[in-house]
């Protein structure tokens, strides 16, 4: 399985690379790690005309603690994620998620820039970023701008990126100290999208929940915030009746594609048991 | 499109070629570089049979451009031997432990496995399974491949593994 031509250009710059992109206009894609785009090319389900290969660009990769936010630059891959000290102390989950990307091969390639620019509705890092408040630095022909994650998902590859702008980094808020947290995703294999997964991010105060947010991967052709969810458990212990009505919640909310990973009923189903799983185990874990 | 001239360092030799941009790495190692040990499995980024180690991680040379990987460092199959030719202690270790029936999947083990074990040099069996979760074998159901790792994580240690292949 051989890709349709292309010119390949490898910019050391972003300031290049928004040139290169907007000179070569439709045709050019940029290439993060390109696991997602390479294997849609073999198909010839994408035949891009340029490809503008993001891995020369240096300032592209790291991660920074910036006061009380952490920077995470887009082609920073999974396995850096997995590898990083800071990540593993400020941000458990995203080690959490990341570990059940895909395989080892792949995260040693895949980027966190290209998971959440994307627009793939099983890419799990989206919904963590919409759990997290997180923003996303985009940078193009007429300059920067900054887009809460949670304006950024139109639809099922759809995104508020215009064209030849790149997402550059990722910035996210440093959750509360003590913070408990759970990332719960239900596939059937490795390797494969989740056939439901569910975020959850909470505070616990005297034995209740005192903040909460809640994220759903795959089940909507977007990422979804599960508010009303997260509301409903907020002043709660998690009781029995407190975490069904939760579920339910979401459940509400999630209108999850009927493909090989089932049904719409039980994808929502399973959806349902993968917040109350996170739900519980968070809370478990907060100090 | 025309052809750009790519160099490259495989098993410790200076390579070079000449590929058009959409050469998959593992075309321009198994057809310019005629390295056939690195297989193509399913050509769709799942079973880890074109499993190659370059600059210290494992990638499936599928799903990466050879001019992605010029100027790199890259150590296949035929580069996991021992320097006087002997065999390494993984490779040792699939033969002892019978860790391959057909054997198509066996080199992007060893290749995996061994960046598996520079990172973490004495590996759970758990971490094992995890650790190779990219790399598919329809033949062994794993266990002796599990064996035949810890074996070669044993021997690098100066232990002897005691356990029989299944």
């Amino acid at each position: 399985m051989i890709p349709g031509p292309f010119g390949y250009h490898r910019p050391a710059s972003v300031g290049d690379a928004i040139k290169l992109l907007a000179s070569l206009g439709e045709e050019a894609r940029p290439l993060a790690g390109g696991h997602s785009l390479i294997p849609m090319m073999k198909l010839r389900l994408a035949t891009p005309g340029h490809l503008v290969d993001l891995h020369g660009i240096a300032g592209l990769k790291g991660i920074h603690r910036d006061g009380n936010r952490i920077a995470i630059g887009a082609m920073t891959t999974q396995h850096e994620l997995l590898a990083s000290d800071e990540i593993r102390s400020s941000l458990p989950i995203l080690q959490e998620a990341a570990a059940l990307i895909a395989d080892p091969q792949v995260r040693y390639r895949g980027t966190i820039g290209g998971n959440v620019a994307n627009g793939d509705p099983g890419n799990d890092m989206p919904a963590l970023m919409l759990t997290l408040g997180a923003a996303y630095r985009l940078e193009g022909p007429s300059g920067a701008r900054e887009v809460m994650a949670s304006d950024f998902y139109q639809g099922a590859y759809f995104t508020a990126l215009e064209p030849g702008e790149i997402l550059t980094s990722v910035t996210i808020p440093l959750p509360a100290a003590g913070h408990g947290y759970a990332y719960e995703k239900l596939k059937r294999k490795v390797g494969d999208y989740a056939t439901a997964a569910a975020a959850v991010v909470l505070t616990m105060a005297g034995g209740k929940v005192a903040s909460c947010a809640i994220g759903l991967t795959n089940l909507h052709e977007t990422p979804l915030l599960a508010v009303d969810a997260a509301n409903a458990v907020i002043g709660t212990s998690l009781d029995a009746a407190s975490l069904k009505k939760a579920a339910a919640a979401a459940e509400a909310i999630m209108s999850p594609a009927a493909d090989a990973r089932g049904p719409v009923e039980y994808r929502k189903h399973v959806g349902g048991i993968m917040v109350t799983r996170a739900l519980q185990r968070a809370a478990h874990r907060a100090k | 499109m025309a052809k750009i001239h790519v160099t490259m360092k495989v098993n410790g030799a200076e390579v070079e070629g000449l590929v058009e941009p959409r050469t998959l790495l593992v075309h321009f190692i198994r057809e310019n570089l005629q390295l056939t040990g690195t297989h193509i499995g399913c050509e769709t980024t799942h079973c880890g049979a074109c499993t190659v180690d370059i600059d210290g991680m494992s990638v499936k040379s599928c799903t990466m451009f050879a001019i992605q990987a010029n100027g790199s460092d890259i150590t296949t199959i035929e580069g996991m031997a021992n320097a006087d030719g002997t065999l390494s202690h993984l490779q040792e270790g699939f033969r002892q432990m019978h860790g391959l029936q057909c054997g198509y999947c066996t080199p992007g083990m060893i290749v995996r496995a061994h960046r598996l074990l520079q990172e973490n040099p004495a590996p759970t069996e758990d971490e094992i399974r995890a650790g190779i979760a990219g790399n598919i074998c329809r033949c062994t159901g794993y266990q002796n491949i599990v064996k035949a790792i810890q074996y070669a994580a044993a021997k690098a240690k100066g232990v002897e593994f005691k356990e029989a292949a299944e």
